[in-house]
């Protein structure tokens, strides 16, 4: 067995062994199903959930918001980095900002934002964007300062037009960064919108949590947990294995 | 002189930026600068205010005191163990990927209501980047200098002292930075869910029952401090990564 495997192993025997540890206090009752429900009754509610019908609007709901915010910062990040890389004077003053961005709490300005769009998805939307464009827009001026001066110069000797340049020096060559930018951008956006969606707001996944929490519906409220779970570290180990990929294609392990 | 024009350029863009929101959305959304301003200063000279001030510092530096040893400790000794560390980060960054807001309801149903569901709700906002910078820092320390320690036969102790303890010094630094705004975030998202006390609490509240000067004067207040310690701690950040 390689060095590799049995570290994979090692994780995967760790995990199933801490749901086992869970499963096992339950059963015995030394945690109360008040507190902790087992994780088999999770996956069981889960499942009669998504059999029912019963999480497909929520989810479609929160999905949909994700999606839009993913969006939404991609572009908006990714332009802004591209106009505030081109700007070093610009690029200066927002510096500071952008260094303390993550250091302030966004969720204090849920409820201004509520006040601004009302009570619907667009707030929730503004949230995931304000979470996840600076994110993306970070990744871009990173990216765009690791273009080797060198290829610039190749793309000038060789007189590509500005799009080809854009294709074929400076996109490869910024692209390891741009895809940390897609995989930050799309878990801050989750975060930024399930939580919103938590504090306050009418529909969605986190909405489904808190109102479970709040009419004591625990096994629904942990079958929610769990799916949210379940997408965050799927989305994201997936974004994982292709960040893998790509970066053997590139040969630049 | 440049530079000065450029940050005030900077806030002038911000200030505009809010009256545009109040004169968009009006007075039943946010005040405009100038009466925050007045009505922060008013807060600030209010001594039940301080009591909530009080309420969020103490469990803030609890959170964060559990944070910054728990973290940095677990992440020096998942760093030097290398199997240890390879088979728990990726279990760490995906656990620091999922939002952690959900976890609230488990947090209260374990500690209960208080003090001791926020500072818990603290920590797990806080504790995972302290460790997974802590532990990247111990992963790059040149091999050179291990095997210096080694040819000079220095015990263990004397080893984590005069070369682990310098060498990643910096990057714990930069773990603590992260760290610390986690815990104020994480701090301040429970006490808008459960408290009575505490700044977080008067967000929520400034939200329940319309108080639109309550809530915008202490997001104000709460948004100032963080960008101040950040601001300060990043400086710190720089100063340890230049002579590192």
């Amino acid at each position: 067995m390689t060095r590799a495997r049995s570290i994979i192993w090692t994780r995967l025997v760790l995990i199933a062994g801490a749901i086992g540890l869970i499963e096992l206090l339950c059963r015995l009752g030394i945690i109360k199903p008040l507190t902790i429900i087992a994780p088999s009754q999770m996956a069981f509610e889960l499942a009669r959930m998504i059999a029912s019908g019963e999480l497909a609007a929520p989810a479609a709901y929160t999905f949909m918001e994700v999606g839009t915010a993913f969006a939404v910062s991609v572009v908006a990040g990714g332009a802004l980095g591209a106009l505030v890389h081109a700007q070093p004077r610009l690029r200066r003053a927002l510096d500071p900002l952008l260094a303390s961005w993550y250091a302030v709490p966004f969720f204090v300005f849920y409820p201004l934002l509520v006040a601004l769009f009302g009570l619907n998805a667009l707030p929730l939307i503004a949230i995931g964007v304000i979470f996840a464009a600076p994110a993306m827009m970070l990744s871009t001026l990173a990216g765009l300062d690791r273009v080797p001066p060198v290829m610039r110069k190749v793309a000038r000797v060789h007189r590509l037009s500005r799009v080809q340049e854009v294709r074929l020096i400076t996109l490869p060559s910024a692209a390891p960064h741009l895809f940390t930018g897609l995989k930050l951008a799309f878990t801050y956006s989750f975060i930024g919108i399930i939580a919103g969606e938590f504090i306050l707001s009418g529909g969605g996944l986190g909405y489904g949590i808190a109102y479970a929490y709040e009419s004591f519906e625990n096994r629904k409220m942990y079958a929610l947990m769990l799916f949210v779970l379940l997408i965050a570290t799927g989305v994201n180990g997936a974004l994982h294995v292709w960040d893998g990929r790509l970066a053997r294609r590139w040969g630049r392990t | 002189m440049m530079r000065l024009f450029d940050a005030a350029a900077v806030v002038a863009a911000i200030l505009v930026i809010w009256l545009g929101l109040y004169a968009y959305a009006g007075d039943s959304a946010i005040t405009p600068p100038l009466r925050t301003f007045a009505y922060a200063a008013e807060l600030l000279s209010r001594a039940s205010f301080w009591n909530h001030v009080g309420a969020t510092m103490a469990a803030f530096a609890m959170a964060l005191a559990i944070s910054a040893i728990g973290g940095v400790a677990l992440g020096l000794v998942l760093g030097m163990r290398r199997f240890a560390g390879e088979v728990t980060e990726p279990i760490l960054s995906s656990f620091y990927t999922i939002p952690k807001v959900t976890l609230y309801p488990v947090m209260l149903l374990i500690f209960g209501l208080g003090m001791s569901a926020k500072v818990a709700f603290g920590v797990i906002h806080g504790i995972i980047p302290v460790m997974l910078f802590t532990i990247a820092g111990v992963k790059n320390i040149e091999p050179v200098l291990l095997r210096t320690a080694r040819v000079l036969r220095l015990s263990p102790a004397q080893t984590a002292l005069s070369v682990l303890a310098p060498a990643v010094t910096p990057e714990i630094i930069t773990g603590l930075r992260v760290g610390f705004a986690l815990t104020l975030l994480g701090v301040l998202i429970g006490e808008m869910f459960a408290s009575q006390r505490g700044l977080g609490f008067l967000i929520i509240n400034g939200i329940e029952v319309h108080d639109v000067r309550m809530m915008t004067t202490v997001t104000l207040i709460v948004v100032v401090f963080a960008v101040a310690a950040n601001s300060l701690m990043l400086a710190l950040d720089r100063h340890a990564h230049r002579f590192a």
